[in-house]
């Protein structure tokens, strides 16, 4: 290769940096910038050094707010991802039904998140809601079912709508990832005589591990993240029961206008988040590999 | 007995992948099934395998009709042109599966995992997962995966075609030998490659489009090659033909061309006939008073590895010489070009193989 005389080609990198430096260094910054000082107007602020970390660590709500967000999160987890592969080993491989279920599949993808919100409210009222009237019309809760009246209802509703609104995207995932094995494959165990388990706990698992980690990571975040869908179906209600963290930093910065403390706590959530993808993305690497007799 | 085939047909919508197979392999043959891409090679050991039914005609194994039998319950194994193996368990794992399938005990299982794999020099990697293997050494598990069975049947489709130059060149030197230890298997064996087939011995079929061309042991079949497609298939680089006739004791190549009948054409009815000859016996020299010379053009000239392939034109037909070593030629220039009789396959008009080359001490 013939070395260049000028280096002018990086100019053509100079707006990737400034999308990224107006897109998330500068607002990243000036978060860290507010998360130490204590702003009482425009141009009338003091330095707190750590105070406000240390205020907001000491938060029980927010503690509070942090396990129903672990809890949440888990439970998405542990239901979506066996759902997901599930439903991509039922999917058809050929013919009509492939582009049939891949369409049906992607429709709750396709909808606005607090549309979704919208969806369900209406779809689990207890006065004119498909799923509220039924479930009442059976009769068999003591009390009534009502998303808004008690906490185990208002999370119901809101792990239904997300399992419905999220389990496709790990379906679509896996079965690309199935779609990817070679025919041979199947043969050869066919030819050893494996059984459907051993050929989906020895081909199709191990197969779909690159596609499972994405699936893992994107959930993981994303469902740690969530803010539009509670905040539209229960708006963090009943009382506390579905705070989540997002809506709990919403409620300090938007709500009270706590910048700072908001500012460090956005900066605590930013690292946990950051961190728990990263042990998920190691784990998920390594996991099965090197398995000894 | 052994493995049997009768009117095997293949018929998938309205294409023909397998026409009126008629097959008998022996128990302890080595077979090779030679032919292009999508000559039905594939489709053929799929169905000896298990994994298609045939559309009519019976699968025989030891005179038992084994159609709609499970491939479970049959004796066999195969190796595919991808590399196949269990991509989460060891390359022991891989290669102890099909044992622990069949429900062998474990010193049973370590005692032949450990030959088998030693038999493949790959005994140094068996805690290894597949995904840390180079290409070669992935395919010697798969092939020790098939081998371990020691199964009544032992199928390997193209198993070297992805791998490179020198890795084939020894693996098919491997296989050969270690086919030869194996008595009671029958080996099927496909291939593409003429060089490969001659190298693994034993009985050849020739397939194309479908049907079988012609099958025998392979020497034989090389020397014998029954239509102009099958030498065209068994020969690389691909058998020259020229078009001529017969007259007299003499054969004519092309509009200028004499030549004297050599003993093997003697009983040569006159007639139109295409003469085929292979490009290692065009020579660039005159070897003998017998030899005719051919005034020819360079059209191209071609290097492969330490031989030398010049296609040329005569008139309307295009040649390929073989010369050892490495040489150049200017495209355009002439160059004549020397045939001995002795070396013609004659072909009649319609392609069936009128005489052959003798074979007495000469290969």
């Amino acid at each position: 290769m013939e070395k260049w005389e000028n280096n002018k080609a990086w100019f053509l990198v100079l707006p990737v940096f400034l999308i990224v430096a107006f897109s998330a260094i500068i607002p990243l910054m000036t978060v860290v910038n507010y998360s130490v000082q204590d702003i009482f107007g425009p141009g009338n602020a003091v330095f707190v050094g750590t105070e406000w970390f240390e205020e907001v660590l000491r938060d029980t709500r927010l503690h509070d707010a942090l396990g129903r967000q672990f809890l949440f999160s888990g439970l998405v987890l542990l239901i979506e991802i066996p759902l997901g592969i599930l439903v991509a080993l039922a999917m058809p491989k050929r013919g009509w039904g492939v582009s049939a279920s891949l369409i049906t599949l992607a429709l709750p993808l396709l909808i606005p998140w607090n549309v979704i919100g919208t969806i369900w409210i209406i779809f689990t009222r207890p006065d004119i809601g498909l799923f509220g009237v039924a479930v009442n019309g059976l009769d068999l809760l003591s009390v009534p079912f009502d998303h808004t009246a008690r906490p185990i209802y208002a999370w119901i509703t809101l792990m239904a709508m997300e399992v419905w609104h999220w389990t496709p995207l790990v379906a679509l995932l896996c079965y690309a990832g199935l779609r990817a094995i070679p025919e041979a494959y199947y043969q050869a165990a066919k030819i050893d005589g494996a059984s459907a388990l051993a050929v989906f706990r020895y081909i199709q698992l191990p197969k779909m591990r690159g596609v499972l980690t994405i699936a893992v990571l994107l959930r993981f975040m994303d469902s740690f993240l969530i803010y539009a869908e509670p905040f539209a179906l229960t708006g963090g209600g009943p009382g506390n029961t579905t705070t989540f963290l997002s809506i709990y930093l919403v409620k300090i910065a938007v709500g009270q206008f706590d910048l700072g403390p908001a500012a460090a706590f956005s900066l605590i959530y930013f690292l946990i988040v950051l961190l728990l993808s990263f042990i998920f993305y190691q784990v998920l690497l390594n996991v099965g590999k090197g398995e000894k007799r | 007995m052994g493995l049997m085939l009768q009117h095997v047909d293949k018929i998938v919508g309205r294409e023909v992948h397998l026409k009126d197979i008629d097959l008998h392999f022996a128990p302890g043959s080595r077979n090779v099934i030679l032919g292009r891409t999508l000559a039905g090679k594939t489709s053929l050991l799929r169905i000896m395998a298990g994994l298609d039914r045939p559309t009519q005609g019976r699968l025989l194994v030891d005179g038992r009709d084994v159609i709609g039998m499970s491939v479970r319950k049959r004796s066999l194994a195969m190796v595919y042109q991808q590399f196949i193996n269990y991509p989460s368990l060891t390359i022991y794992d891989n290669i102890a599966s099909p044992l622990k399938l069949a429900g062998l005990n474990k010193s049973e299982i370590d005692r032949r995992v450990r030959d088998t794999a030693a038999m493949l020099h790959i005994d140094d990697l068996l805690f290894r997962l597949p995904a840390e293997l180079s290409g070669g050494q992935q395919q010697r598990t798969a092939i020790a995966r098939a081998l371990v069975k020691e199964s009544q049947l032992l199928l390997l489709d193209e198993p070297l075609v992805n791998l490179d130059y020198k890795l084939r060149e020894e693996l098919r030197v491997e296989l050969q030998q270690i086919f030869a230890l194996r008595k009671a298997t029958i080996v099927v064996y496909t291939t593409t490659e003429p060089a490969e087939a001659l190298m693994l011995g034993g009985n050849i079929v020739i397939m194309d489009e479908g049907r079988v061309l012609q099958a025998g042991p392979t020497p034989e079949v090389f020397r014998h090659p029954a239509t102009t497609r099958v030498a065209e298939i068994f020969s690389d680089p691909p058998i020259n033909f020229i078009q001529g006739r017969a007259e007299a004791g003499q054969a004519l190549l092309g509009p200028a061309i004499r030549l004297p009948f050599s003993s093997h054409m003697a009983h040569l009815p006159a007639g139109p006939y295409t003469f085929g000859v292979r490009c290692n016996h065009l020579s660039l020299q005159s070897t003998s008073p017998e030899a005719v010379a051919i005034g020819a053009r360079v059209d191209l000239c071609e290097i492969n590895g330490s031989e030398t392939f010049i296609h040329v034109r005569y008139g309307d037909t295009r040649l390929v010489v073989q010369k050892t070593g490495v040489h150049h030629f200017k495209i355009g220039s002439s160059i004549t070009v020397y045939v001995h009789p002795c070396h013609l396959f004659v072909y009649d008009a319609e392609g069936q193989l009128a005489a052959a080359p003798d074979h007495t001490g000469r290969a």
